[in-house]
């Protein structure tokens, strides 16, 4: 059934079962539903269980502080098997309070425990409404929009470890259960976040998870720059990949404008991402073999990281946080023979795989360190909400390239690999496969470049070009214009996706018509992985937890914000 | 009886060939400047940045500091490479004072040096408000050649012996909790 005529007929369901309660609409081809806040769960479980919408992507809260009622909530959901999406939206005042979902979904847990912490919303019933990225001591709700967004509060110490209620009890006075404190500072954690751990001798009795050490507040920075001013933020989110993260907002971005970007763009942002996917991948497993001992893999991997590096650098002059895409298109157009130069570095990179395949995946250290730790079954990944390798590991066939198509990724020849078992070894495997796909899609497009223009031309949207800057008068006034009143897109609100490297990237934008952001709510796909982590980890190996740690791929980066 | 003239010569000769001379707390920094192990608090994108200076492109360990030690008891630089936050802030005091002394910091990046482009609620306006900074390397991130001059001028200022607000602070506490070092450094 083609995603139209399913949405059609939930909304003629819907609009059955509640009758008068439900308003619908459409906003730059995104379905939207607005509710009344009593009957959330109601609706939310509905929607579950008749509509298949069995993943929550995210919530999030938007402040109107004119409005009466002061927040929306918003959910956004999608059913894989129907491909349909929905953002459903209730009001809610500053004093009143919200039912949780987190009895439909586990998953909605910590995006409700950040919502509380960013707005002070109040899901009632929620298991462990406490804050979630700002400090113990930070008073008020940063995202609020009477909250200055330079107002630092210090912090003086660090909190003690807890346990949330639902992670089991320590009672049991026989045992001798000794509690453990595993970063923020911690080698294997590679990025900044907490693990308390309770052990029974070498067994994790139960173990939690806190986060924020790395909330350096991209939304409010959002909020306060112009669109084209966030595109180096975005870049922070996922360091690993910067330029997917690029590719992402710049295509929301677009899409809200209503512009097309020129193929010559569009086959040099896939070519990009893929690149990126590749070295994402290959400094997670590199890392992940550091952890467990073989330091062998991670010399290999980061000569071909560098080579990477070193295509970024002739494209734009940065290594790392590359900033290289524009809304409208590329930043600059390649070098003559960057594209032979992208191909012999495949040709590389291809090789050092296949040598890394060698190294690990018959390696019997490596396989009895792997196989069958950090299981998680494919429903549990999904009511996390799971996506990206770690849900394909599991058996989930979801790939956002194969399943919704953007950029012509039905056009290319490439194929999604999928585990079996959803373990570290099989996450370890999906990413084996996806570098050497990916690599495969570089090839195609770089052989296939197409020619024209790198950028579409519009005074309001890109910037001219440097020489027309300093050569002619017409020139130098749209570069002032567009500097000074900034990139607007309309008014409304969009969400879009792409396909990260640890899975679906999406942002969700509210803007007013102006220069800057009312709203920006990046979707980060680390998020449910890390959240889901403390319960995979209950009743394995202390070992495991470092295992296991570094097959998901956490960046904190993307996951703090 | 060996003749006594022809030994000293010999002992002359030898001396010459084979040893030299310096002041004991030059020979110190020489040793302590070229073994340098660092720590690095990576929190962020430079701490990926500082993996490429730590690989096999860039090499510090051709600058002797390459033994990368999580432990702060066992490291002597501390590489605070990326953004730190408030809630960061007593992680990071915490592993500062845990190092032994003498000990130095580099502020990788812009974020540690001052809160970078992140001027928000949550960013520490650099890492310097809390622990004392040594060198600052600029960049977002660092270059790892920037890196690089940012550890060779830790190396600079350990040659120098120069001393810092920081030491002639711990030198006085020294001092006044046991007089007699005074006495031994020469009234110093």
């Amino acid at each position: 059934m083609p995603v139209n005529e399913a949405i059609k007929s939930i909304q003629a369901d819907l609009s059955q079962t509640f009758n008068q309660d439900l308003r619908f609409s459409e906003t730059f081809g995104d379905t939207v539903i607005n509710f009344p806040k009593e009957k959330v769960v109601a609706i939310m479980s509905h929607l579950k269980t008749r509509h298949q919408f069995i993943m929550m992507l995210d919530i999030c809260g938007v402040d109107y502080p004119q409005r009466t009622k002061r927040f929306d909530v918003v959910y956004h959901l999608y059913a894989p098997s129907t491909k349909a999406r929905l953002r459903l939206k209730t009001e809610v005042g500053e004093n009143e309070t919200i039912d949780t979902v987190t009895s439909v979904w586990r998953g909605a847990n910590w995006f409700e425990r950040e919502a509380f912490d960013m707005f002070g919303l109040i899901f009632k019933g929620h298991p462990n409404l406490r804050k979630l990225l700002t400090h113990h001591e930070f008073v008020g709700h940063p995202l609020r929009k009477d909250y200055p967004a330079d107002r630092q509060q210090p912090c003086s110490k660090t909190e003690d470890i807890w346990f949330e209620a639902d992670q089991g009890h320590s009672n049991d006075s026989d045992k001798n259960l000794v509690p453990i404190n595993i970063g923020p500072s911690h080698p294997a954690t590679h990025g900044t976040f907490r693990i308390m751990a309770e052990l029974d001798g070498e067994t994790i009795n139960r173990c939690n998870v806190e986060i924020g050490y790395l909330h350096r507040c991209f939304e409010k920075m959002a909020e306060t720059h112009f669109y084209n001013q966030i595109i180096p933020y975005t870049d922070r989110l996922n360091y690993c990949s910067a330029p997917m993260n690029n590719v992402g907002f710049c295509k929301m971005v677009e899409r809200m404008l209503g512009v097309t970007i020129p193929p010559k763009a569009i086959a040099m942002r896939i070519v990009l991402s893929e690149l990126s996917r590749v070295i994402d991948h290959l400094v997670c497993i590199g890392t992940n073999a550091v952890d467990l001992g073989a330091l062998t893999v991670f010399w290999y991997i980061f000569e071909q990281r560098e080579r990477v590096y070193t295509l970024f650098e002739k494209l734009c002059g940065a290594r790392l946080t590359v900033a290289l895409t524009r809304i409208g298109g590329m930043l600059y157009d390649n070098p003559a023979g960057w594209e032979k130069e992208c191909l012999e570095t495949v040709v590389g990179i291809r090789k050092c795989v296949d040598e890394m395949d060698r190294l690990l995946t018959g390696n019997k250290i490596f396989i009895k360190r792997t196989q069958g730790v950090g299981k998680i079954s494919a429903d549990d990944a999904i009511a996390f909400g799971y996506t990206g390798p770690c849900l394909r590991a599991c058996g989930v066939n979801l790939d956002l390239r194969k399943a919704e198509p953007y950029y012509g990724y039905n056009e290319l020849d490439f194929d999604v690999p999928i585990g079996t078992n959803g373990d570290t070894y099989d996450r370890y495997l999906v990413r084996m496969e996806e570098m050497r796909q990916s690599l495969k899609i570089v090839t195609q497009v770089c052989k296939n470049m197409p020619s024209g223009d790198y950028t579409i031309r519009n005074k309001d949207i890109v910037l001219p070009e440097k020489k027309d800057v300093w050569g002619n008068i017409e020139g130098l006034m749209n570069h002032f214009m567009l500097v000074v009143k900034g990139v607007r897109p309309p008014a409304g609100e969009i969400y879009d996706y792409t396909e990260a490297a640890n899975g679906e990237l999406g942002f969700y934008l509210v803007s007013d018509g102006g220069p800057r952001p009312y709203r920006l709510k990046c979707r980060p796909p680390c998020f449910p992985l890390i959240q889901a982590f403390p319960s995979m980890m209950q009743g394995s190996y202390i070992a495991d937890v470092i295992a296991t740690l570094g097959s998901l791929n956490i960046v904190a980066g993307e996951l703090e914000r | 009886m060996p003749n006594i003239e022809s030994s000293n010569t010999e002992i002359n000769h030898m001396l010459n060939s084979s040893v030299m001379t310096t002041r004991a707390d030059k020979f110190i920094s020489w040793g302590r400047k070229n073994a340098l192990w660092p720590l690095p608090f990576g929190t962020a994108c430079c701490g990926i940045e500082f993996m490429s200076v730590v690989g096999p492109r860039y090499d510090v360990a051709r600058f002797g500091a390459e033994v990368v030690r999580f432990s702060p008891r066992q490291s002597d630089l501390l590489i605070v490479a990326g953004t730190i936050v408030e809630k960061m802030g007593p992680v990071l005091k915490l592993i500062y004072d845990q190092m032994l002394d003498p000990k130095w910091v580099i502020a990788m990046g812009a974020c540690a040096s001052s809160g970078g482009f992140y001027r928000s609620y949550h960013t520490m306006q650099g890492c310097d408000k809390i622990i004392p900074v040594d060198v600052y390397v600029p960049g977002c991130p660092p270059t790892p050649e920037a890196v690089i001059d940012g550890i060779m001028k830790v190396q600079e200022l350990i040659a120098s012996g120069k001393k810092r607000p920081q030491d002639l602070r711990r030198d006085k506490e020294a001092i006044k909790n046991n007089p007699a070092l005074h006495l031994k450094n020469g009234g110093r």
